[in-house]
């Protein structure tokens, strides 16, 4: 289940043997006001048939670093350095042509709003299949069986008749469903899921929720799933990155993350967040002021204008002046020692959590 | 689809009955009497009885109106002849019915709208999706400012000039004239088109820009971004994906452009000295001539509300949401 | 920095109300009885009548006591937003009465009212939609004073900047426009100028779900500081379970316009009866990878259009426990044996009082009993 630990001496970029490998991956979009640096040196590995969740705010350059890894950018406006490796194809320098062969075949993407990502111009059934005729060369008619196949998996009723309906038929949890029955028409090994369940009622994100899971045990895809909600996640991944301001702060499995977290801000997520089970009369410990600006982000660790343990570190300003490194595998960059951080989290935080 | 097509006929007729009143009522409230124009200038009040018999305007005005709605359907007799149906009155002036009059010139307004349209969805559209697609490079910034330069001129200025350069000085070309498409079709192209060019390019400006902006707005949307994410390749999803979105703000300017496009053929027919509707118009006028204005009046009206349901029924055919709806 | 809020002063015992000063806390402060809000469905050919309507308040009936928060939850189209509407009178009711502290006000006119404006306020969901971009944040705090004619002492500017320092904003920043502030400083922008008229009642509608996690709690937590020290009665607006439960004493949850089941919080996170309560509370997803088991319910589709809702029980389309008589008869909202006071449930065939998990999953989804039906 363990994905991300890795062996002390971990080896270069270039060997590493997982199924995704995302290596200092740096995602820069020049606009009217400057630069924004929405990914700053991010690195990850994906196992097939596991999913990784990553966690972050609006802003923290979680959608940006998978619509990099579909090459979905805007090529004008956007330099990318650093290396993403998918079952030994390297894809920063794929070119277009490659891009699409596996971009719905291999690898697929759900969107958060079916409502905006399915076109209102064309049937469902059309919309699954294209990539299915694209990618395997399968005629109008075996697509359109295909369609129907993958709406019937997916649980809409009455699929045979259905498939011809046009999005804006379908109720929001049925549009979803038609959205993931499109991303796994191909069976896709990696499946990227941004925010799938955000827009929907919690009764239908709780289906949909089991549906991919289900899904996933079936057509055996790695899944990375992209969220700010910690419940989603503590559901449906084995590993978690945590990212904040275009890097990652926090990694390792979901046990480790969400049960004994290092980094602060982790420890700040998880004290906004009420819960269903906690004590209603201990308040929400928010994390104080606003996410910075990727325009011009804080120097040194990109939290410390938020973090309230900076005063804990040794040696005055390393905070402000050098960035922590997040290590290979399980860690969180902060400048706390490990101890520091074991013991502020038993001490202080966890109490509050109630 | 058929109900929505007819709910919107049902509403067009309701719009041609109220400018039809409105006309009608507004002529009488200016205080000349129609029949001393047709009574010319040796009018004796005898002569003026008469005409005024003739034309039925010693009715109250509500039966006056009501008799020319009825005629319109059933046709009417007028001291001149029988009008048969659809019977807009005859002129008070040249003593023509009305229709015929109109039938007489319509065919070239018609060529000229239509023709122009064309010219101008064709060109405007496709410059606008190069534009578009080639967004940022020197294609998009020429197309983007000869766009610029065309929608300042008019047609009264680059008419003339146009035909300055092509007909009088180059002799490439024949002085515009309007040849029937029935008698000879090369004739009736080569005929109009320096007219449809020339009356189009007003248009065409407007069009290039707005074709760039929508499309550029439809290939930032979700579900373009959702087919690419598919596989689907750029061409198949700019031409599959985006360009569908992008003709419905298009279609709703259009919607409204079209009483302008009447306008441009009118000046148009001014220009190159061409006898269509717009020129009729303006002879009923100046001539205070009711029933032929009643009649351009009505039936331009008519001829740009059937576009308009032409349109509206184009957002059925692009947009399933409205045709399932 | 403006935008911290010192978070430990909230350590207030939560279900204490604070006692308010003119009026007695068992009177309650709104009461609201069979309210209605249907909107008409325009159709047919060729000229369009009303054709339906779509019932998206139909006859509920609730209290609201001083300094309480009463929270509503739902999912879309349960009618939980029109309902905050409706209590401040941003709409008509299409039936039903809302009395304020004993007065009819449902029919009220507009100048019967004006007394009455102020002391019911509203924040809205969207920070950037419901500030005005030409004013500056001044203007728009004092707007409310200044349209109801008040002067406080110290002048209008005064009370401004010190509404501005409650809420957490620098006073400094009276004169800025709303786009220099981040999403959750123009939500305390939106909560300053709703305490601009200090008010008796709330209506706060998903007032911190357009935000951040991290900045949501900031502003449910200044909304609870509000609510304690000023003892301003809420009604809390939101989808989210667990945000509705941390900050509402007692809860209401609505299904497609109707109350189906509402109670003090404890009992009713702890011990709901009502099927859809169920499977709400089971559908949230726990951060707490070791929390004891739930009960795993999933429902089957999404909500019926509430243009034509089921008849009798309204979940009974979806309920598993559903026989004729949900369809024949509509439960009526009422406190079930064994529920404490105040826990009303409209349900014929009531669930345990537990949400602890089952000896087996209810699983609806025909999706998921298939794929699940594989893996045995």
């Amino acid at each position: 289940m363990t994905t991300l630990t890795k062996p002390e001496d971990a080896p270069a970029p270039a060997g590493s043997d997982a199924f995704l490998s995302v290596r200092d991956l740096h995602v820069r979009f020049s606009t009217e006001d400057g630069v924004v640096k929405a990914v700053d040196g991010l690195s990850f590995d994906l196992e097939r048939g596991t999913t990784l969740g990553i966690v972050g705010e609006s802003g923290s350059g979680k959608s940006v670093t998978n619509l990099t890894i579909l090459g979905l950018h805007n090529p004008l406006t956007t330099t990318i350095e650093g290396e993403i490796v998918l079952d030994g194809k390297e894809l920063i320098t794929a070119t277009e042509a490659e891009l699409e062969r596996l971009r719905g075949n291999k690898m697929a993407m759900i969107f958060q709003d079916a409502l905006t990502a399915l076109s209102p111009y064309h049937s469902v059934g059309r919309q699954i299949g294209e990539p299915f005729r694209k990618h395997t060369g399968a005629s109008k008619r075996e697509a359109r069986e295909r369609a129907i196949e993958m709406l019937e998996k997916v649980g809409i009723p009455h699929a045979q008749r259905r498939v011809d309906d046009y999005p804006h038929q379908f109720s929001g949890g049925m549009r979803q469903r038609v959205m993931i029955a499109m991303s796994l028409v191909c069976n896709p090994d990696l499946l990227i899921a941004d925010e799938p369940t955000t827009a929907l009622d919690v009764t239908v994100q709780a289906q949909i929720l089991d549906l991919l899971k289900d899904l996933q045990q079936e057509f055996g895809s790695a899944i990375i799933m992209i969220t700010h909600d910690l419940g989603v996640v503590a559901n449906m991944a084995d590993d978690l990155l945590v990212m904040y301001a275009g890097r990652a702060v926090e990694r390792g499995t979901v046990r480790e993350v969400l049960k004994s977290p290092q980094h602060p801000y982790t420890w700040g997520l998880l004290g906004s967040m009420p819960r269903l089970t906690a004590d209603v009369d201990e308040p929400l410990t928010p994390i104080p002021g606003a996410p910075p600006s990727l325009l011009n982000p804080p120097s040194g660790c990109p939290f410390h204008p938020r973090c309230g343990f900076r005063g804990e570190v040794e040696g005055s300003d390393r905070c402000v002046d050098i960035r922590p490194e997040l290590p290979e595998g399980r860690g969180a960059a902060c400048h706390l020692t490990l101890d520091q951080k074991s013991r502020i989290f038993t001490e202080t935080i966890r109490p509050r959590l109630g | 689809m058929l109900r929505f097509i007819l709910r919107r006929t049902f509403g067009a007729m309701l719009i041609l009955l109220l400018i039809s009143a409105f006309t009608f009522f507004m002529y009488y409230a200016i205080p000349q009497d129609p029949a001393t124009l047709a009574c010319g200038k040796n009018c004796t009040p005898d002569a003026l009885a008469i005409i005024h018999k003739n034309l039925g305007l010693d009715d109250p005005i509500p039966v006056q109106y009501w008799k020319f709605l009825s005629g319109i359907f059933v046709g009417r007799d007028f001291a001149v002849g029988h009008c048969p149906a659809p019977c807009f009155g005859v002129s008070f002036r040249d003593q023509q019915m009305v229709w015929s009059t109109i039938m007489d010139r319509f065919p070239l307004t018609l060529s000229l709208t239509i023709g122009g349209l064309i010219v101008f969805l064709i060109v405007g559209l496709g410059t606008g999706m190069i534009a578009a697609r080639y967004r940022g490079t020197w294609l998009d910034k020429v197309f983007s400012s000869i766009s610029l330069v065309l929608s300042s001129f008019q047609i009264y200025f680059l008419g003339p000039i146009v035909l300055g350069i092509f007909v009088y000085s180059t002799g490439w070309l024949d002085k515009p004239k309007y040849v029937p498409f029935s008698d000879n079709p090369g004739q009736w192209f080569m005929g109009l088109l320096i007219p449809w060019v020339v009356m189009s390019v007003i248009f065409t400006a407007n069009y290039t820009r707005m074709s760039r902006s929508t499309m550029i707005e439809q290939l930032q949307e979700e579900h373009v971004r959702a087919a690419r994410a598919k596989g689907m390749t750029g061409r198949y999803v700019f031409f599959r994906y985006a360009w569908r979105g992008s003709l419905i703000p298009i279609l709703t300017i259009l919607g409204m452009d079209l009483s302008a496009l009447l306008g441009g053929a009118v000046v148009t027919e001014f220009t190159f000295g061409l006898a269509g509707i717009g020129r009729l118009a303006v002879e009923s006028v100046v001539g205070k001539d009711l029933p032929k204005l009643m009649g351009v009046m009505l039936f331009s009206a008519a001829f740009i509300l059937l576009l308009n349901v032409i349109v509206d029924a184009l957002y059925a055919v692009i947009d399933p949401r409205v045709r399932l709806s | 920095m403006s935008d911290a809020v010192s978070d430990e002063k909230t350590a207030v015992a939560a279900d204490t109300i604070p006692g308010q000063r003119d009026m007695d806390p068992a009177e309650p402060l709104m009461r609201v009885r069979d309210l209605k809000k249907h909107f008409p469905v325009k159709g047919g050919f060729p000229i369009k009548r009303t054709i339906g309507a779509v019932q998206a308040v139909d006859g509920v009936s609730f209290d609201v006591f001083p300094g309480e928060a009463l929270g509503l939850v739902g999912e879309s189209g349960c009618g939980k937003s029109t309902t905050g509407r409706l209590l401040t009178r941003l709409m008509e009711p299409t039936q039903g009465t809302i009395s304020y502290r004993g007065k009819d006000i449902s029919r009220s006119t507009r100048r019967q009212l004006s007394p009455i404006r102020s002391e019911i306020q509203m924040i809205f969901q969207d920070p950037y939609a419901s500030l005005n971009p030409r004013q500056t944040v001044g203007t728009i705090i004092s707007s409310p004073m200044e349209i109801n004619g008040i002067n406080p002492p110290g002048g209008r500017e005064a009370r401004v900047r010190e509404l501005l320092e409650t809420v957490g904003l620098n006073p400094e920043h009276y004169n800025r426009f709303p786009h220099e502030f981040s999403g959750g400083q123009r939500q305390r922008i939106g909560v300053a100028r709703a305490l601009a008229l200090k008010p008796k009642l709330i209506v706060a509608d998903e007032p911190v779900s357009a935000l951040d996690v991290s900045i949501q709690a900031q502003v449910v937590n200044l909304l609870q500081e509000v609510q304690r020290e000023m003892g301003i009665a809420f009604v809390f607006i939101a989808h989210d379970l667990a945000v509705v439960r941390h900050f509402s004493q007692r809860v209401a949850v609505m299904y497609l316009g109707k109350i189906v089941e509402i109670a003090d919080r404890t009992s009713l996170y702890t011990g709901p009866r009502h099927p859809y309560t169920h499977a709400l509370m089971s559908a949230v997803p726990d951060a707490d990878i070791d929390a004891e088991k739930k009960e795993r319910i999933r429902l089957e589709g999404d909500v019926p259009s509430p243009i034509s809702p089921p008849s009798g029980c309204r979940f009974r389309t979806r309920c598993w426990k559903a026989q004729d008589k949900c369809a024949q008869e509509e439960p009526p909202l009422i406190q079930l044996s064994g529920n404490t006071e105040g826990h009303l449930t409209a349900c014929h065939f009531p669930e345990d009082p537990t949400i602890e998990a089952r000896a087996e999953d209810i699983v609806l989804d025909p999706a998921l009993a298939a794929l699940e039906g594989e893996d045995d």
